[in-house]
């Protein structure tokens, strides 16, 4: 009899922790879904507003400056670095067949089709992204957000329309920079470290230089600003509870954007280029 | 005119507003007091459309603000100025800047008029000499008179004042009451004034409103408060310790 209780109340504990799972599921699910369809609907908001992109120069003009100027030592030093790697990695496996003349075609078709656009995307969604969340969630906690509806002012129109057209327009701009860094940094290695001449390292990069390669590359570029701003405009939006909620949306801007350009990365790879596997 | 009819409001599952009626008239100078956490501010974020209820009504004028379109809620909305318990000026502009922004937004004057308007708001609030400064500069008294000045720049029919004196020194709050009577007598604006400040309530309200747990418990005019003898209303304007409102 003892033991039939005791069987009984461990199957009371087992579905009611089943139905707790289930319960949590669907509650992340549901927010995953509200935080999808806010997110989407501020985006087009935005792509509506752009229509008082002129009369938002100065905003727009004041984000790019933020987004590119300010974002150029960091750029410059991962953009370098990343080339040299790229550079040494490719050149110490071709240097085995004795074919390290090859390492710019590498770089150069590395560089535009996938680093550029995904490493500057990282350090912009690091460095502006998260600055963008934790500005305007700031903003949300202590009432600003709701001083400016008071006004009548759509705070789409007056903070992320100006966020978003400035960073899909800087990402590629910043992107052709780190492509250009990148490939002078695998330069230097294939001159100093793999025997190679610069004159043969840049007659293959320019040989390697695709045109598809390019504007694929500055298309992912171009994506990947407008999904790192609404992202990080959202998740600014929606932070509640003072500062633990502003940091848990800087946290989550920068997390959902990473995962997005890696996904949106893919799918824009797949594309273009899937056909020819 | 304003009207709360019915309003209910749940956060969390917990009920804030427990069917809240009440009516400020044309003109009036309208005071809710209550403890913190009783639904005062929310009440005035319901009047500013800036939450739904979960049920119920809030007119203005007649016009339903609340699940108004967004065009509705405009209309009126620029009939309204707010004054935010942190003063809420945008950070990253000037103390003009802010002040100015509700008409350059929306072109309402020429520019050589809006810096006089802008000027004329500073000055009455004595923070004209923090006219260039960035709100991170200023004290919390001085953001509060520039959210003041800012509410007050585009001469609206409606003020809703949340908290207005929280955090200002006794000189600076009598001057804020009187400010608030100038601007009530001076331009006939309706005005709905959230606060625990017993005093101020007493200097400008034409009415006011207890609110407990969610609802109204008294409205009455400043001496009918003063004289209560309903004991949720004594223990509050008395402060004291013991009583049916409870203090854990």
């Amino acid at each position: 009899m003892g033991t039939s209780i005791h069987e009984l109340s461990m199957v009371t504990v087992i579905s009611k922790r089943i139905v707790d799972f289930f319960r949590f599921m669907g509650s992340q699910l549901i927010e995953a879904m509200e935080v999808s369809g806010f997110t989407l609907v501020l985006l087009l908001e935005s792509i509506y507003f752009t229509k008082n992109a002129i009369s938002k120069h100065r905003e727009i003009f004041k984000q790019m400056y933020i987004a590119g100027v300010k974002s150029l030592v960091v750029c410059s030093i991962v953009a370098l670095f990343t080339g040299m790697i790229l550079s040494l990695q490719a050149g110490v496996e071709l240097m085995r067949f004795q074919q390290q003349a090859y390492v710019g075609d590498l770089v150069i078709a590395t560089m535009t089709r996938e680093m550029g656009p995904f490493m500057t995307a990282m350090i912009l969604t690091a460095s502006v992204g998260s600055a963008m969340a934790a500005e305007i969630g700031t903003m949300k906690v202590s009432e600003e957000i709701d001083a400016l509806i008071m006004m009548s002012i759509n705070p789409v129109k007056f903070l992320v329309m100006p966020r978003v057209v400035a960073l899909s327009i800087m990402l590629p701009v910043v992107t052709v920079y780190t492509n250009f860094l990148g490939t002078f940094g695998g330069g230097i290695i294939a001159r100093f470290q793999l025997n190679v001449s610069f004159d043969t390292y840049y007659m293959h990069v320019l040989d390697s230089l695709r045109f598809k390669a390019t504007y694929v590359g500055l298309l992912k570029s171009f994506v990947f600003g407008i999904i790192i701003s609404s992202v990080s405009c959202a998740q600014g939006l929606r932070a509640m509870h003072g500062a633990i909620g502003v940091g848990k949306a800087t946290r989550s801007s920068v997390v959902l954007s990473f995962l997005l350009v890696l996904i949106i990365g893919y799918f824009i790879t797949a594309i273009f280029y899937g056909k020819q596997v | 005119m304003i009207e709360l009819i019915d309003v209910y409001k749940t956060f969390n599952n917990k009920r804030v507003l427990n069917g809240v009626s009440l009516t400020v008239k044309k003109g009036e100078t309208f005071v809710i007091i209550g403890r913190s956490g009783t639904g005062k501010t929310v009440t005035l974020r319901h009047i500013a459309g800036l939450a739904e209820p979960d049920s119920g009504e809030v007119l203005i004028d007649g016009v339903r603000m609340d699940h108004a379109p967004m065009r509705v809620k405009d209309t009126l909305r620029q009939r309204m100025g707010v004054l935010f318990q942190s003063g809420a000026l945008i950070n990253w502009m000037t103390v003009r800047d802010n002040v100015a922004l509700p008409l350059k937004e929306f072109k309402l004057l020429p520019e050589d008029e809006i810096e006089e308007v802008v000027s004329d708001r500073l000055h009455i609030l004595q923070i004209a000499d923090a006219a260039d400064k960035y709100p991170s500069e200023i004290s919390g008294g001085m953001k509060k008179r520039a959210g003041l000045a800012r509410a007050l720049v585009r001469n609206p029919e409606i003020i809703l004042y949340d908290e207005p004196t929280s955090g200002l020194d006794p000189v600076m709050s009598s001057m804020i009451n009187k400010l608030i009577r100038d601007t009530q007598q001076e331009y006939g604006v309706t005005s709905v004034v959230v606060s625990h400040d017993m005093r101020s309530a007493y200097e400008i309200g034409d009415r006011i409103a207890m609110l407990h747990n969610g609802t109204i418990v008294q409205c009455d005019t400043p001496d009918g408060i003063r004289y209560s003898t309903n004991p949720i209303v004594r223990q509050f304007i008395e402060g004291n310790l013991m009583g049916p409102i409870d203090v854990e």
